[in-house]
């Protein structure tokens, strides 16, 4: 089991370096480089030549990427091109803010999925389910957009019961995000419960007309029992990926739904960095937001190693 | 026993389905059962009879879109239907046992054995929680299972199939029921396995006087177990009385033609066929519902139902004409190969690995055995090649390799032009892949759902005659002929048909190609036994008509022996002993064989099988000598676990690969 983890552990890290090349070439080929994009109108001659010096960037790409792999494998990823801040410092406020976001879409989210979806495939057809499936269509086919703005104009103005944007500092302390972000998470929860309810009916229905539902039925398992004893655990199994994808895509930062609210988050500050032409952040995000796909993935491989017997010993086997 | 009130008691059963126009469409029609303590009843049907509702019924459950319509099911003297959920919760898996036919899907996955039976004590039993886990270990030594312990902790799927029917055995036993239902039990076991399964529940059901009720297709298996047999056909009771009575002389022609079906070990011919189909829910029926099938069927047959009528042995039949069915004939012998046949295809020292080895495991010389090693051998034209051998013996993976589908890690195959095949399927040319084709064991899943028929046939004339049209359209139809289905086929699809019926268009796609070598994987598995004997008929047919090549891989020894012209015997994926099908069934024989052949089953109420004395599994093949050394029950000690044992040639083509000479064979053989 150990050798497993730490085989899955080595493969994420391989992902990583990939991934890092990848985008450090990508930004080479792009035409321009930090210096055009600081200096602007004035990148030409002797300030251009002045600037690269200073930023390091007349040598060979090989030395700079090297360079620049090994500030960000200490969690430096260098001075950003506009008003030459830290980077990390940068980045790091707004990571926290998109993953308190994030982890306040998935704190009611998921609960609330795996039940709605129990509920939908324990009752299949009948009224519940119609009702729950077709709330997630709807919740699915609606633009975020249009989910929060109509939330806005029903939450904020009409009721008046929360704040329409968030006003607060990205380095402001957590709390101080309370009540401000709660519109945005529940667009996002609104999103993720539809995603991950689908997936989780539709495994609770075939998991109940298993054959070792039925035997533990006839086994004399109370109804109870059966669903949340036997066809639960593995109707969660194939549900766990959906959901892994889900907190991925909310830990990279949600650009619509952090640009509607204004909320001061890793989505809005790449939109930034971009329309900014600020590549040293655009790089650097990328990198994060690859890093935490790597890293949801990772902890769902586990967790459903931790779960699924056949799947280990499978895995056992073939080492 | 028959003047004690009986445990379960059904009367006049109805139980149906809505179809979709509405109407509610019967699967059983009033239909009696009763069984008491300390009797075993057998209720026999093919599939679609209605015997597994009837099994699940008796503990007042039925699957999903089922209702009861009429009837009454009665156990303990009281109706299972009307009883509160939480009475139904107690009974189930306590007083009253259920054995599921297929035990590595009817087990939790994600439970470990330990906590699954501990959950049966817990709900059936008042011992004292802290006496779980010696109690669950007493129930698995009593299943006759090896370490208790340790299998306590196992998952499921870490069991072979015999240890998890032995464990859904002993979860049944945890309620310390009075009766126990048994759906299959043993259906998708090996026959040595099988034999000791059945073996274990004789003896439980002796010993605790329980009444049993097997559900089986399997005549063999109701022999051996039950005292008395009720036969059901299109959800009706058509036959019931003795067991003995019911297999040696049965008084409803139904029940003479199914035993008429079924292939027997001791003899070369092939079982007569039965024709027809059941009638369906949706067929409206008025008399008889064998009539249409029934040779003995007159117009009062057609007019109204018989009632059940008093036939010669204590038993009953619903039939106007009971104890009338001629007793069973001896069939026709299959054709034999001439013996100046050419060469098709010849196999020379096959292995295959399913797993390359890692380059790790070859540094640190650690490169398992291979699953098939050293198999060799010839088919001529017109030959039927049986190969048999337990699940993992490796008979499916050398079809899958002769066929291309997984290339062999070393070894020749080469058909009858003289030129080596390369091993994957693509680099084959095209008139080496028309010449050997192959059918599997499922035809639900080998036939594209989405095709209708003509396409399924279509696709092989295209590809390797080129035909279009009109001259295509002929072909097909021509095909169909050749395997009994008419030309109306050609625009169903596959979910339209039978299982024989698709099994005969996949036999028709392998004709399609004008194949010199049909590779057959257990094709007639999934088929009920009067739909078996037609789908051999047909091949046996289509063997001395067009002088056709078979490899025929089968479980069932029997229908091995009724088809082919010589068999191979493996195990763990070497062979054992290959020869003319009558030495290979005679003496002497490998240890392994003579294991096999004891063990099978026969629909005869006087056959005892012969058992190993352990039936433990091997995890795979021995990195040196004799496959067989772990299970041989005549080892000879150092030799069989170093050396590869020789092959001797008892009779001319007749090898057996044991160091056992073979005048010793002979005295522990069958014979």
């Amino acid at each position: 089991m150990a050798g497993l983890i730490a085989g899955r552990l080595a493969l994420g890290l391989v992902t990583l370096w990939l991934v890092s090349a990848i985008i450090f070439l990508g930004v080479e080929a792009l035409p321009g480089d930090a210096c055009t994009a600081i200096l602007e109108r004035d990148a030409h001659g002797a300030a251009l030549e002045t600037c690269r010096k200073a930023l390091g960037l007349e040598t060979p790409a090989l030395e700079r990427y090297l360079s620049w792999a090994a500030g960000v494998a200490r969690g430096d990823f260098g001075l950003s091109a506009h008003g030459q801040q830290d980077i990390a410092g940068l980045v790091g406020y707004r990571m926290r803010n998109s993953f308190l976001l994030a982890a306040g879409a998935l704190a009611v989210g998921i609960p609330l999925a795996i039940a709605l979806g129990v509920v939908a495939g324990l009752t299949r057809d009948r009224w519940p389910d119609l009702l729950f499936s077709t709330g997630a269509i709807l919740a699915m086919t609606i633009p975020d957009f249009v989910a929060a703005t109509v939330l806005i104009l029903v939450f904020a103005i009409w009721l008046g019961w929360v704040p329409a944007i968030v006003l607060t500092p990205a380095d402001a302390p957590p709390l101080e995000f309370f009540p401000e972000f709660i519109l945005a998470s529940t667009v996002l929860a609104m999103l993720m419960v539809a995603h991950v309810m689908r997936m989780v009916r539709a495994s609770v229905i075939e998991a109940m007309s298993s054959d070792y539902v039925q035997m533990a039925t006839l086994k004399g398992v109370p109804y109870r029992q059966v669903v949340l004893r036997h066809a639960l655990p593995n109707a969660l199994l194939p549900a766990i990926n959906v959901i892994a994808l889900t907190v991925a895509w909310l830990l990279g930062g949600v650009v619509v739904v952090e640009v509607v609210f204004n909320y001061p988050g890793l989505g809005r500050l790449l939109v930034d960095a971009i329309s900014g032409r600020d590549l040293p952040v655009v790089q650097a995000i990328t990198m994060i937001v690859a890093a935490s796909y790597v890293a949801v993935n990772l902890v769902a491989d586990l967790l459903g190693l931790l779960l699924n017997p056949r799947l280990r010993s499978y895995r056992a086997r073939q080492r | 026993m028959s003047a004690a009130a009986p445990l379960i008691d059904i009367r006049k059963l109805c139980v149906g389905f809505r179809g979709r126009a509405g109407t509610i469409l019967p699967v059983l029609h009033e239909v009696d059962l009763s069984v008491c303590r300390g009797e075993s009843l057998g209720i026999v049907g093919e599939s679609g009879s209605g015997k597994s509702t009837l099994a699940l019924a008796a503990m007042g459950y039925l699957r999903p879109g089922l209702q009861k319509l009429a009837g009454a099911v009665l156990f303990d003297g009281q109706e299972m239907f009307d009883r509160p959920a939480a009475e139904l919760a107690r009974i189930r898996g306590g007083k009253l046992g259920l054995i599921p036919q297929n035990s590595g899907q009817a087990l939790t996955p994600t439970l470990r054995i330990g906590a699954q039976i501990a959950e049966a004590l817990r709900l059936h039993c008042d011992h004292d929680p802290a006496t779980h886990r010696a109690r669950a270990c007493d129930l698995l030594e009593q299943v006759r299972l090896p370490e208790p312990e340790a299998i306590l902790r196992r998952y499921p799927h870490e069991l072979s199939g015999g240890q998890q029917q032995r464990v859904a055995i002993a979860m049944a036993l945890a309620g310390e029921p009075d009766a126990l239902l048994l759906d299959e039990p043993t259906t998708g076991l090996d026959v040595t396995t099988q034999a000791h399964i059945l073996d274990l529940l004789r003896d439980l059901a002796r010993a605790r006087s329980m009444a049993m009720v097997y559900v089986s297709h399997d005549l063999g298996v109701i022999a051996r177990v039950c005292d008395r047999v009720q036969v059901l056909y299109a959800g009706e009771t058509v036959l019931t009385g003795p067991a003995r009575a019911v297999l040696r002389a049965p008084a409803h022609p139904y029940t003479a033609a199914l035993l008429a079906a079924i292939p027997r070990l001791g003899e070369r011919t092939l079982p007569r066929a039965l024709g027809g189909r059941p009638p369906g829910p949706d067929e409206p029926r008025e008399g008889c519902a064998f009539a249409p099938r029934c040779a003995l069927a007159t117009g009062a047959c057609r007019a109204a139902r018989p009632d059940m009528a008093e036939a010669p042995d204590g038993q009953a039949a619903r039939c106007l004409f009971p104890g009338a069915a001629p007793s069973r004939d001896a069939g026709h012998a299959a054709p034999a190969c001439p013996a100046d046949s050419p060469c098709v295809l010849r196999v020379v020292d096959l292995s295959v690995r399913h797993a390359r080895p890692g380059w790790h495991m070859r540094l640190r010389g650690r490169v398992p055995p291979a699953t098939v090693a050293g198999v060799t051998f010839d088919l001529r034209r017109g030959e039927t090649l049986g190969l048999v051998g337990e699940s993992g013996s490796g008979k499916s993976t050398i079809l899958r390799a002769l066929a291309g589908l997984l290339p062999p890690a070393s070894g020749e195959i080469v058909p009858g032009d003289g030129t080596r095949l390369a091993g994957a399927v693509e680099r084959r040319r095209p008139q080496d892949l028309r010449r050997i084709q192959m059918i599997f064991q499922n035809p639900d899943a080998s036939l594209n759902p989405r095709h209708t028929i003509a396409e399924i046939l279509a696709q092989p004339l295209r590809l390797y005659f080129g035909l279009t049209g009109q001259a295509l359209a002929a072909r097909a139809e021509e095909l169909l002929a050749t395997v009994r289905l008419g030309a109306e086929c050609l625009d169903r699809r596959p979910g339209q048909l039978s299982g024989g019926e698709k099994q005969r268009v996949a036999v028709a796609r392998a004709l399609a190609a004008d194949p010199e070598v049909v590779l057959c994987d257990e094709i007639t598995s999934a088929l009920d036994v009067s739909v078996q004997a037609a789908v051999l008929d047909l091949l046996n047919d289509l063997k001395a008509r067009r002088g056709m090549a078979f490899v025929f891989v089968s479980h069932d020894l029997a229908v091995v022996r009724a088809l082919s012209d010589r068999v191979a015997v493996l195990y763990q994926g070497r062979l054992c002993e290959t020869g003319p099908a009558a030495a290979v069934h005679g003496a002497p024989s490998h240890p392994y064989t003579a294991a096999l052949l004891g063990a099978a089953l026969a629909p005869d109420p006087d056959h005892v099988p012969r058992l190993l004395a352990e039936d433990a599994v091997d995890p795979g093949p021995p990195a040196r000598g004799c496959p067989f050394q772990r299970r041989c029950p005549v080892r000879r000690g150092a030799i069989c676990e170093t050396d590869t044992p020789p092959a001797r040639e008892a009779a001319p083509g007749h090898l057996i690969r044991c160091h056992i000479p073979l005048h010793e064979l002979c005295a522990t053989a069958p014979g």
